[in-house]
């Protein structure tokens, strides 16, 4: 006796959140069946193998007729053939769209081309998320990718728009977008210690300061591409290190906005020249896109080298952004800014 | 000309790309109703056109707006090539022609293909002008309702209840013609569908006609079934209970407020006993049929089983004086009734009603369950050779039919009128009047078709059958002397001269009438029934080897098993309600399937403890070696076994009869001396069966011998159904006996299993065991799906059999599963709720009226606040009371494109699509339904060349069947509607072909649209917010932005 055909269809979808996050990390269903008999719901429920494997079966079957309306949100919503609830179409979407830490490490700044792809079996080994779940996640940043490329408006809000995702999640696929289109190199090994989180509170920090969007809010690509005539003003911070004038000026005023908002303060204060010479030295490069590229690399090599000791996570590359780019913000590069940014 | 059918295109969206080189479409309509087409224009490279067209108008005559569905059919414009058809619409405009039921269809269609699936969606708007008077159409009979429940529905009033109404069109089917075979598939289909849907047109017009005539104005109980023979045509047909209807419109005289369904189809009871006599019955009907039928070109008629027992076709003599003189006002109400005396007179041969719950009063006794089973030949079209075998008049009229269809309603209508005449008698042999709880069904293999019909005798009360009782029939209790809860079980026959052999004792309730000890129906529990604890779904199943064979040797050994079947059908059943220490059945359903080589059996119903029964007994095993020591022991263990499950499940069910007078009731497990009166369990042994007179003595025990593997076999199957989870109770019927507190959730669902048997060695116990797996492995998964709704119960689960291929065996189930709150006191004092209930419905009703009159021109209705409804949502991880709560919400916010502008907005929240439940009950728990749409009858091919990439079969008929269900739901919702009661998946035919990566599957579904309101929601509209109510036309308009 073989079961040839075993459906279940319910008039309001059956979604099981345990079956779906299996599904979405990529297990198969004999393998899904194994971790769920593990967790023990057999026991719970008394239930038998058989019955889990048809259970599991159909939900992955759901899920797969889901996933074409997930690659396009708003269709979820609109689609007349499964019967969701509100709620449970949020829950579908947010986590069909979240992303493992590790997995985006490894992807982050790169291009989202099918060389990537390619690589994706080695990231799945390197990683231990199954190769299934990397591709659904590479898929993705790069349909979203694709979507917001080149519209108008804000990053944020166009991913909201079409894809629905929750308010965190969209900054984390506007960090994603931003990264991969500015191709910032964050793989070395020197950036490791570096988490996801970092480069995208820098991303956040650059869309807001550093790119078109930020003069004009009417352009394509206004919140993905660095602006260039920024980048070229950039060059002039030098006499922040040449004149001494306004070195003092500029130390003097960056201590004042600092003072008690860093841990790392005193070291900071001490070291600012060489800091500053570095961070200087990294800004005049900007003109060049493979000296954008090497943004990360440059301020974590120049920048700690010459103040002799490494950006560690307790003094990390965020926090010197905080403290040294937005004196140079686009609208007021003005080294007396420091006292408006924070 | 009596009609103007408008029709309006609006726009399209999610349409498939049918230009490559673009990926886009350049979509246009074409609006065909008759003979008559419009086309849109051609919008250009889009998957989302408006084409805003203007009015299509087509004039049409009354008699094609009933039969005709309005074909959509959406094309993408090809200059160099033909037109590429995307997918089709196909709209029922029956429910635009009477006055209470909507007055637009409006909202997105799915788009659908046979081949493809849904493939998009279309907003139409359809509206129908009557120019004149409602008297012109009593002529085509529009105007009459149709109600696919069972029951009188709710916000009406039985006036009158006329009867029964039936009618059947045949045509040849489509995939059969010459031309099939230089179609394409989709051609086919679409040809079917068609067909199809102008035939249930037709056959509800006739009907409709038909009613008019008996003067009523509603068919309730209506069900349509499709026969397809294959090569010899396309039967359609119908049965129902034709009414006069009254809209309650203020005081809701039974009208109970909506959350206990119970409440509203207070029958008075009926139902009759069935119980050993059965088995004597079996062999006397066999004879007597098999004898007689045979004239027919060939058709063996079985069964006649009649479950209460009956022996041969004496038919009881009236008992007591009363009886008797209820028995005639029934019977010259039934025979009076109808105005014309020639054409409708047969009809009244046939009191039967498809009424499964009944207003109070109308039902007095209950006889038991009367069936009837023929099996046919059906001819070949195109096989004159064929003629030659069946060499008698008959043929030639089948002959006739074959050329010229008209001719062969009569021969269908023969065999149905053969049936019919079959069951009057039964029922008469029980001493009643008429049949309730009626149906018939049909199983096809190849040329053999068994014809099923099935009922459960009664006495009616004969005033709610006569013209002029109308107002006082439902304030006068007329059977003073039936004192509530136990009237139904009192035998309506006589005692002295009863049918069968039975085993009577003095009612329980009232100590006065005679009741049967265990009964047996195919009705609802009537409200006013007093049930001891609660009840269960009960199945017996049972599958019969059959040697492959032709024609009338095929049809012969299928009539000689029929007999036996139902005889072990009949005794599981038995066994299965003892063990569960119940006395009755409930919703009886005895399918029977034919197969190439076997035959399969499936008895579902619902087990309870009637109080005014006698407590049943035991079940004994008897060992027929008793010297044998070990053996012995054996068989001691095993009784052990069985009386453990009895004391099991009466906790399980919480049976806890108060203890009653020993003369009446003895204790439940019989004493060791009856042993000596043994009843054999096999099959074989139903000639004996009638030797062993059971019924004297005082308490019979259910006594199984043991004497070689099958029997022992039995036994073990009978103690491997496992009992539900905790938690979980289930049932078929509308609602749990025993549980009044349901909560708002619920979930219908239809699943479906097939299994392939290994062919080596088929035994007929590996068969049973086989099947039995398949159901029980079947129940378990449904248990295990719907684990969070606990505490919850499956009710109304409605299980099909198919046995599409030789191996190949095919269940579907269909059930409703509702949640309900554990901790109110179950048992609360019934009708003392139920008045209250009543009253405060009453309230309701007139609050009501406002806001519905609103609502029918009110604009899309101001959107709740998104934050509420996601607060909503959030409230509850389960997801499903989420759905539910959130629908009337949702319905109400019209799609705000700006919203999504909004950061701060949930994106979810602007979604646009209402919710619209569906369930096979005839009601909506925590609600109010307060308007009936119409009938929706929708018949589906769907077929695909590309199995493997869909899926595979389950992966095709999943999609297949979620497809089903948001066609329905679109339906409704473009009516106004938001549930479809009275659900049913009439038909799920499945056929696969691996090996060419084909499959194909025909479904067929009904079921009543309506508008609901929540319980909850009726303060809140009846406070100065009404749009906030779900009502149709918002959400019509709403769906259009």
């Amino acid at each position: 006796m073989t079961s040839e055909l075993d459906i279940f269809v319910g008039n309001t979808t059956l979604i099981d959140e345990d079956v779906y996050r299996l599904w979405l990390d990529g297990y198969s269903v004999s393998d899904a069946v194994a971790l769920r008999v593990r967790s023990g719901i057999l026991e719970q429920t008394g239930a038998t193998a058989a019955v889990l494997q048809s259970d599991t079966m159909d939900h992955y079957r759901t899920f797969h007729m889901l996933e074409r309306l997930l690659h396009a949100p708003p269709k979820l919503l609109h689609q007349l053939i499964f019967q969701i609830p509100p709620s449970r179409q949020a829950l579908l979407i947010e986590r069909y769209y979240a992303f493992d830490e590790a997995f985006v490490r490894e992807v982050l700044g790169k291009k989202l081309s099918k060389g990537t792809k390619k690589d994706l079996d080695d990231i799945s080994t390197k990683t231990g998320i199954t190769l299934k779940s990397c591709r659904r996640q590479f898929d993705n940043f790069k349909r979203v990718f694709k979507v917001v490329e080149e519209m108008r408006g804000s990053l944020v809000d166009n991913i909201q728009q079409h894809f629905l995702l929750s308010d965190r999640l969209a900054r984390d696929y506007a960090a994603i977008v931003f990264f991969a289109n500015n191709r910032f190199e964050t793989g070395k090994k020197k950036l490791q210690y570096l988490s996801f989180g970092d480069f995208a509170f820098c991303a956040e920090l650059m869309i807001q300061n550093w790119t078109l969007g930020a003069v004009d809010s009417q352009v394509d690509d206004m919140d993905m591409d660095l602006d260039k005539e920024f980048l070229q003003d950039l060059k002039e911070l030098k006499v922040l290190v040449a004149d001494k004038d306004l070195l003092d000026l500029h130390k003097s005023l960056v201590c004042t906005a600092l003072r008690g908002k860093l841990g790392v303060f005193s070291e900071m204060e001490a070291n600012f020249k060489n800091l500053s010479r570095g961070l200087v030295n990294v800004a005049a490069k900007l003109t060049h896109n493979k000296d954008v590229r090497d943004l990360f690399v440059d301020l974590v090599e120049k920048v700690s080298c010459s103040v002799g000791c490494p950006l560690t996570p307790s003094w990390p590359v965020p926090g010197l952004y905080q403290c040294w780019m937005l004196p140079w913000t686009h609208s007021s590069w003005n080294p007396a800014a420091p006292t408006t940014g924070h | 000309m009596p009609g103007k059918l408008k029709v309006k295109i609006v726009a399209g969206r999610h349409l498939p790309v049918m230009d490559r080189a673009s990926d886009l479409t350049d979509a246009f309509v074409e609006v065909k109703f008759g003979n008559t087409t419009f086309k849109t224009d051609v919008y250009l490279k889009s998957l989302n056109p408006q084409w805003n067209s203007e009015w299509f108008k087509f004039e049409v005559d009354d008699e094609d707006l009933q039969d005709e569905p309005l074909q959509i059919t959406v094309l993408d414009h090809d200059t160099y090539s033909a037109n590429d058809a995307i997918g089709k619409v196909y709209i029922d405009i029956d429910p635009l022609l009477y006055s209470e039921a909507a007055t637009v269809i409006s909202g997105w269609f799915p788009i659908y293909d046979t081949i493809h699936g849904i493939r998009g969606e279309i907003n139409v708007v359809v509206k129908v002008d009557l120019f004149n008077d409602l008297n012109r159409f009593r002529q085509s009979s529009c105007g009459v309702k149709f109600f696919c429940t069972t029951s009188i529905p709710k916000c009406y009033r039985a006036v009158i209840i006329h009867g029964f109404v039936e009618e059947l069109v045949v045509n040849e089917d489509p995939e059969y013609q010459w031309i099939d075979r230089i179609r394409t598939p989709r051609a086919s289909n679409e040809a079917r569908q068609r067909l199809i849907s102008l035939m249930s047109g037709e056959l509800q017009r006739k009907i409709g006609l038909k009613v008019l005539e008996m003067r009523g104005n509603a068919v309730v109980g209506y069900l349509q079934c499709f026969d397809l023979e294959g090569e010899s045509g396309l039967v359609v047909r119908a049965i129902g209970t034709a009414c006069t209807l009254d809209k309650l419109s203020s005081p809701a005289a039974f009208l109970p407020a909506c959350n206990s369904p119970s409440k509203e189809m207070k029958e008075s009871p009926l139902v009759h006993p069935p119980s050993h006599g059965c088995r004597s019955t079996h062999n006397s009907p066999i004879h007597t049929a098999t004898g007689s039928r045979l004239t027919q070109n060939f058709s063996v008629s079985v069964p006649t089983l009649i479950y209460t027992g009956m022996g041969s076709g004496s038919a009881g003599k009236e008992g007591g004086p009363f009886k008797a003189l209820l028995r005639q006002q029934t019977q010259s109400a039934l025979e009076q009734r109808g105005g014309s005396p020639h054409r409708f007179c047969r009809r009244r041969e046939f009191p039967f009603f498809t009424l499964t719950a009944f207003p109070p009063g109308f039902l007095v006794h209950v006889g038991g369950v009367v069936s009837a089973r023929s099996v046919k030949l059906l001819d070949r079209i195109h096989n004159p050779a064929f003629v030659g075998i069946m060499g008698n008049t008959r043929s030639y009229k089948l002959l006739d039919w074959n050329s010229f269809n008209s001719d062969e309603p009569e021969t269908r209508d023969a065999w149905w009128a053969e049936i019919r005449q079959e069951i009057k008698s039964h029922a008469k042999a029980l001493g009643c009047h008429a049949v309730v709880g009626y149906s018939e069904s049909t199983s096809i293999c190849e040329e053999v078709c068994i014809l099923s019909a099935s009922g459960t005798a009664a006495v009616l009360n004969p005033r709610f059958l006569q013209d002029g009782t109308v107002e006082g029939c439902l304030e006068q209790r007329l059977e003073e002397n039936l004192p509530a809860g136990c009237g139904f079980c009192h035998i309506p026959y006589d005692e002295l001269n009863m049918p069968f052999p039975a085993h009577l004792t003095y009612c329980n309730n009232c100590r006065k009438q005679k009741v049967p000890d265990v009964l047996f129906t195919t009705i609802d529990l009537p409200v006013d029934a007093t049930v001891i604890g609660k009840g269960c779904l009960i199945q017996a199943r049972l599958c019969r080897l059959k040697k492959k064979a032709q024609a009338e040797a095929n049809a012969t050994a299928i009539s000689n098993l029929l007999p036996f079947m139902e005889y072990e059908v009949h005794t599981q059943l038995m066994n299965k309600l003892k063990l569960k220490a119940m006395n009755a059945l409930f919703g009886l359903r005895i399918q029977i399937t034919v197969g190439e080589n076997m035959l399969m059996g499936l008895a579902s119903a619902t087990g309870v403890y009637l109080a005014a029964l006698p407590t049943p007994g035991g079940i004994q095993i008897a060992g027929k070696t008793p010297n044998d020591g070990s053996y012995e022991q054996h068989i001691s263990h095993m009784q052990k076994k069985i009386n453990d499950t009895i004391a099991k499940n009466k906790e399980l069910y919480e049976i806890n009869p108060p203890e009653i007078s020993e003369e009446i009731i003895g204790s439940p497990i019989p004493e060791p001396r009856q042993r000596s009166r043994l009843l054999r369990s096999q099959s074989e042994s139903s000639d004996e069966v009638t030797e062993l007179d059971l019924s004297h003595g005082k308490k019979d025990a259910f006594v199984l011998e043991i004497d070689d593997t099958d029997a022992m076999e039995d036994v073990h199957s009978l103690l491997t159904d496992v009992p539900p989870p905790s938690g979980f109770y289930s049932c078929n019927t509308e609602i749990m006996p025993g549980i009044n507190n349901w909560t708002s959730e619920i979930q219908m669902f239809t699943s479906v299993r097939v299994i392939r048997l290994s062919s080596l060695n088929l035994t007929n116990q590996a068969l049973n065991k086989n099947f039995n797996d398949l159901c029980e492995n079947l129940l378990k998964s449904l248990y295990f799906k719907l684990r969070s709704m606990i505490p919850c119960c499956l009710c109304h689960v409605n299980f099909t059999v198919s046995l599409p291929e030789d191996e190949l065996i095919q269940v579907t189930v269909t059930a409703v599963a509702i949640t309900f709150d554990k901790n109110q006191a179950l048992q609360t004092t019934k009708t003392h709720a139920e008045k209250l209930l009543q009253r405060a419905s009453t309230d309701n009703e007139e609050l009501l009226q406002f806001p519905l009159e609103l609502c029918s021109d009110s604009l899309p209705s101001h959107p709740f606040p998104p934050a509420k409804e996601h607060l909503e949502s959030a409230s509850s991880n389960s997801g499903i009371p989420a759905a539910q709560r959130a629908v009337t919400v949702e319905k109400a916010s019209p799609m705000g494109e700006g919203n999504f502008r909004n950061r701060s907005a949930p994106p979810c929240a602007n979604s646009t699509v209402g919710v619209v439940k569906m369930t096979p009950l005839s009601f909506i728990p925590g609600a109010k339904i307060t308007k009936y749409l119409g009938i929706i009858n929708m018949f589906f091919i769907r077929e695909t060349t590309s199995l493997r990439e869909e899926g595979g079969v389950s992966g095709f008929l999943h999609a297949f069947i979620a497809e089903v269900f948001a066609m329905v739901r679109a339906h409704v919702a473009a009516l106004g509607g938001n549930a479809v009661v009275s659900y049913i998946m009439k038909q799920c035919v499945f056929m696969e072909n691996p090996n060419k990566n084909q499959a194909q599957c025909l479904i067929n579904v009904s079921g009543d649209a309506v508008v609901f309101v929540r319980e909850s929601e009726l303060e809140v509209v009846s406070t100065p917010q009404p749009a906030a109510s779900c009502q149709p036309s918002c959400t019509g308009g709403e769906v259009t932005t």
